[in-house]
């Protein structure tokens, strides 16, 4: 008996901003999957084991990164099937893509620790590293959801657990008719059934809408450096990329068109707008770039008003951004305290792009940025997690199947085969599976009982 | 004497396990109270309904015999949701109370092998964890290799009226004392359930010409695979009668809820939600401005109407006042009160799919004893335990059902993984497999086993098997069987249907809701003469649609079917000592250490159990 057949797929690198990233794929459509969206010299399917393979991934015609594909056949792999390594360049956004992709391909997002139960399974490992999974499969599950109740996955399992009950309310209505049909009750009406479903499918598509690879990781979140010259500005972009990206030096305005560079910081991709120093200038190149900077002020979702030590804070100059921008999405900064410095409590955050203090308190305020400045209030769900997303997805399916039963004028118990589904959709993502629920809301909501 | 297999109570249940496990060829004997009570009908006079017609179906097709009696005795047949698919359609009928009872005896005491002792159970005997036999009021001891308990609601029985109370299972039966505590003894855990009935009414004082009236089917359809259809039915048929309550009914009954026992927390058990009180429902849904009653015939030559909706155990002065204004009903005579029942039942996580108990090998718990209501639930019970205690007796392999295969699987694996804290009822709904479990389709899918446990003749299964591959071999042929659109198209131009392009195969055809297979056939012109068998074939016939035109749908449940199945078949060691399984989560832990699954897939059916523990006992298991 092989419990074993699917083929699934992880991130096997930590998650987030590495040199690379590594997306492990094991199970027998393995090859076949990557080979769907891999474009190298020759296919993969006749590739030997242990054979490492340059390339690109395509999404259909877009190409998304080069990458490194290892080959691993079964039983010479970790897991003891076949398995693929996808070697990208360490960004997260491409990490999920793949991922993504992968899925589309007959491959399914692994459980924590399946890997390790698979190469148990296979009998790849021994009985005291299998024990080590238990715990991890364990401990993995305390973690979910449930247990991490943070403010994002939060709001998202109310409003699971709200669609849920909607659907079981609906459900109800449909097995009402069926197990009660003799009773002195009233049954639903299609036009009434289909309202439910269009309502809770109106709202899985919102849901839908809010996952991640929407606005803010799609798009990123725009981040304009501003302040006086010399202040520090082109340090501080350098810094947060870790490369030496724009020209720095003593020279107050050194910067004179606008860098735009992309970084990600723990999964949030962030635009940074390096500009020109503001101030009055007689140049008409340097007077270009600020108007430039004007623009970026005002498209930006956070706007670093920077400063340094050397400095008295420019009130005027700050007057003059806060009409371009909102307050709220300003954030001050002052820069260069390795000079020394005497607290300042005209500023949010004080730092060095010299030495980096500090650097952690900004990104930490940045990404909590991202979040308030997304378009989501903080009082929206939103899907953040592949996984999620997949059971909304299959849910959204599931509904799409009993609405079109319905139309078809189908028999409740055909509508109803799709409606719990959907119901166990949605029931994976909040981990609550239990059959008993339509039933029980049944006997709360009608009067039955001859 | 020693006795292969004895069966405790003369209900449902008892009835169906004596007679399976006589006919499998086992020494039984089945002990009752009273012998002319045996297939005693206590609440309403009638067999099936929603999902309990299933059950009867199934019964059937393993060999039972409630079918057959209900065939016998049925006063008025309906098969109920016929507008809807055939999923859901379920067999029912109203029965002459007295002449099931007869019938039932009949049968029991011409099927060879078994004896009927009139006595009363006082204590269940066993050594170590061996069943022995029984002790009775009037002999000593009664010896027996395997024992079928399905004392009904006999076991420490207390009737309600009021705020009076009477000791007894059923009305004017004295209750069984002795056996819960005896099972206590040995290590078992009970619990108290509440049921009610309504009151009986005298016929000849009811308006019937005032109310409205439901007659039965004009072509009845029995309920037993087995019954001659040329003169059935075989009694004459009547109609049951509706009437309602209204406000002022109410009013009425709530004068007396300070006397109500079940208002007044004298009664303990829990009573089942799908079958309340009239004073429940009342308070429940204050809102409602009437509630249905239906006037059941009890039989042809029977002077008693069976009130159904109107249970209660009120005191008997407000019952019949209450009556009174209800319309058709302003003269009636109140020949015996509702009253209220409460009754020790075992929760059945204390057996095991046969039926088995876990702690005492041999003894079998069947009925309401494992907190089911309901006859049919009953007769499905007796059957299994009394196949699996003769199994047992002759060495043959257990018999289980999967939830997959049958209702009475989905029952069992019902009781034993969540076990139940009201009376459990089938419902269409409980069934994930719905689709797949049919009335129509009873035989198909269980002659098999009933054949192989000698229950169901070598003939029935044979022929079931020709018409087997005459179903799939035209599912076939009409899968590739295409009609040219000049045949077609002016057939359905006068229906005022859409026409097809070029050609359409006679399966594609067939899913049209507005077509039947029987007008599509009618379109070929040169007909393969397999067609001309099915034709003959109504079964069969009836098959092949259902198959044709929900090919869909029913591919979809076979596709979980088989996902499920690698769990289903996971075994699990009862041995297992799940405290060793170190990751489990700790309730987790706690409830599979009680229910101590057969297999993954019923652990995961446990509540409390999560995803991650399956994952962990795989990993477990496969050491
Ligand atoms: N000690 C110290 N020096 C810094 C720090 N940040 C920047 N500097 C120095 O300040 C000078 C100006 O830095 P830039 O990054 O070019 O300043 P800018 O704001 O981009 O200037 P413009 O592009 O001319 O507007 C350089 O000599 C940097 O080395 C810091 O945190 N500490
Ligand atoms: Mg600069």
């Amino acid at each position: 008996m092989s419990f074993i057949e699917d083929t699934i797929t992880a991130l096997a690198t930590p998650p987030g901003f590495g040199a690379i990233s590594v997306i492990r794929v094991s199970g027998e459509a393995s090859i076949a999957a990557v080979d769907n969206i891999f474009i190298g010299k020759r296919k993969l399917s006749v590739a030997k084991s242990h054979t490492v393979h340059y390339g690109k991934i395509f999404n259909s015609d877009e190409m998304i990164d080069d990458v490194l594909v290892t080959i691993f056949k079964a039983p010479n792999s970790y897991t003891g099937e076949d398995s693929v390594e996808i070697s990208t360049h360490g960004n997260p956004l491409i990490a999920k893509t793949i991922l993504e992709l992968l899925t589309k391909n007959n491959v399914r997002l692994a459980e924590p620790g399946e890997f390790t139960k698979r190469a148990f399974l296979n009998n790849r490992l021994d009985l005291s590293q299998a024990e080590a999974v238990a715990d991890v499969i364990s401990s993995h599950t305390e973690a979910s959801l449930r247990g991490a109740r943070n403010q994002l996955n939060g709001l998202l399992s109310l409003k699971v657990d709200e669609l849920r009950s909607l659907l079981l309310n609906a459900a109800s209505f449909v097995e009402l008719e069926l197990d009660f049909a003799e009773e002195d009750v009233e049954f639903i009406g299609k036009k009434d059934l289909l309202a439910r479903i269009d309502n809770i499918l109106a709202e899985i598509n919102t849901l839908l809408s809010t996952y991640s690879f929407g606005r803010i990781l799609r798009d990123g979140v725009n981040v304009a450096l501003v302040g006086v010259p010399n202040v520090g500005k082109s340090s501080l972009l350098n810094y947060l990329l870790k490369e030496s990206r724009a020209i720095v030096s003593e020279i107050p305005g050194t910067t004179r068109d606008i860098i735009r560079e992309e970084v990600s910081i723990d999964g949030f991709l962030f635009k940074l707008f390096d500009t020109a120093g503001l101030r009055f200038s007689k140049d008409p190149v340097e007077l270009e770039g600020i108007n430039r900077s004007r623009e970026a002020i005002q498209s930006a979702d956070i706007v670093l008003f920077i400063n340094d030590v050397e400095q008295d804070f420019d009130q005027l100059l700050y007057n003059d951004v806060l009409k371009l921008n909102k307050k709220s999405k300003i954030i001050t900064l002052l820069n260069k305290i390795d000079k020394g410095y005497k607290g300042d409590k005209k500023y949010d955050l004080t730092l060095s792009a010299l030495t980096g203090e500090g650097i952690d308190i900004l990104l930490k305020s940045l990404k909590n940025s991202a979040l308030i400045n997304s378009n989501y209030s903080e009082k929206t769900a939103v899907v953040s997690n592949l996984r999620h997303y997949q059971c909304l997805t299959k849910c959204q399916e599931d509904l799409s199947k009993a609405r079109e039963s319905t139309s078809n004028n189908m028999s409740g118990e055909f509508i109803s085969v799709d409606l719990r589904n959907a119901i166990n959709s949605l029931g994976e993502i909040i981990g609550e599976v239990t059959s008993e629920d339509v039933l029980n809301n049944i006997f709360t909501k009608f009067c039955i009982g001859k | 004497m020693k006795y292969d297999v004895l069966v405790i109570g003369g209900g449902h249940a008892g009835l169906e396990a004596a007679h399976a496990a006589a006919v499998m060829g086992c020494f039984t004997a089945l002990v009752t109270m009273d012998k002319h009570a045996v297939g005693r009908m206590s609440c309403n006079p009638a067999i099936g309904g929603t999902a309990k017609g299933h059950l009867v179906r199934e019964v059937d097709a393993l060999g039972g015999i409630m079918g057959k009696l209900a065939d016998k005795t049925g006063i008025q047949f309906r098969m109920l949701n016929k507008s809807k698919g055939p999923a859901v359609w379920s067999p029912r009928c109203q029965s002459d109370r007295k002449l099931y009872s007869e019938a039932a005896f009949e049968l029991i005491s011409s099927t060879p092998n078994l004896e009927i002792i009139e006595d009363s159970v006082i204590e269940i005997i066993a050594e170590g964890n061996i069943i022995k036999g029984v002790r009775t009021s009037r002999e000593n001891e009664i010896q027996c290799t395997t024992l079928v308990l399905s004392s009904g609601t006999f076991l420490n029985g207390l009737m309600h009226t009021g705020l009076k109370s009477t000791q007894g299972g059923r009305f004017g039966e004295l209750p069984s004392i002795g056996i819960t505590e005896s099972l206590h003894k040995l290590g078992f855990e009970s619990a108290r359930l509440k049921t009610g009935t309504p009151p009986r009414l005298k016929k000849s004082s009811i308006h019937f010409d005032d109310l409205e009236y439901q007659p039965g089917d004009q072509n009845p359809q029995p309920f037993s695979h087995f019954t001659d259809r040329s003169n059935f039915p075989f009694l004459d048929q009547v109609p049951c009668h509706i009437t309602y309550t209204d406000r002022e009914v109410h009013k009425i009954l709530e004068k007396g809820f300070k006397e109500s026992p079940m208002f007044t927390g004298i009664i303990k058990g829990t009573g089942p939600r799908y079958c309340p009180s009239i004073e429940d429902k009342i308070v429940r849904f204050a809102d409602k401005e009437r509630h249905q009653l239906f006037l059941e015939p009890e039989g042809l030559d029977s002077d008693l109407i069976y009130v159904n909706g109107f249970s209660t155990s009120l005191p008997a002065n407000i019952q019949i006042e209450a009556l009174h204004k209800i319309k058709g009903l302003e003269d009636c005579e109140l020949v015996r009160p509702g009253y209220a029942v409460e009754y020790d039942f075992f929760p059945p996580q204390q057996v095991d799919l046969t039926l088995e108990t876990k702690l005492i090998n041999g003894l079998y718990f069947a009925g309401q004893i494992n907190g089911t209501s309901g006859y049919e639930e009953a007769a499905a019970q007796g059957l299994v335990a009394g196949i699996n205690a003769a199994a047992k007796v002759k060495g043959l392999p257990e018999f289980v059902l999967k939830r997959s295969e049958a209702y009475i699987g989905v029952l069992i694996d019902d009781l034993v993984v969540k076990s139940t804290e009201e009376p459990y009822r089938m419902f269409t709904s409980r069934a994930e497999h719905r689709l797949l479990l049919r009335q129509d389709n009873a035989d198909r899918r269980l002659f098999l086993y009933g054949n192989r446990y000698g229950l169901i003749p070598s003939d029935s299964l044979e022929k079931i098997s020709e018409d087997e591959s005459l179903i799939n071999n035209s599912i076939n042929l009409f899968n590739n069987l295409k009609l040219h659109a000049r045949v077609v198209n002016s057939f359905l131009e006068n229906k005022g249907l859409s026409e097809i392009d070029s050609t359409e195969t006679i399966s594609k055809l067939c899913k049209r809701p507005e077509l039947s297979i029987k007008e599509v056939i009618g379109l070929i012109n040169d007909k393969d003469p397999m067609i001309g068998t099915l034709l003959q074939n109504e079964k069969a016939l009836e098959q092949v649609e259902i198959e044709l035109k929900y090919e869909g749908y029913i591919k979809r449940q076979y596709e979980m079917v088989e996902r499920m199945e690698k769990y289903e078949s996971a075994k699990i060691p009862l041995t297992l000592n799940y405290h060793n399984v170190k990751a489990l989560s700790t309730e987790g832990r706690e409830k599979l250490n009680k229910v101590k699954p057969r297999s993954l897939g019923q652990a995961s059916r446990i509540s409390g159990v999560t995803p991650s523990d399956i994952s962990i006992l795989l990993v477990y298991l496969k050491n």
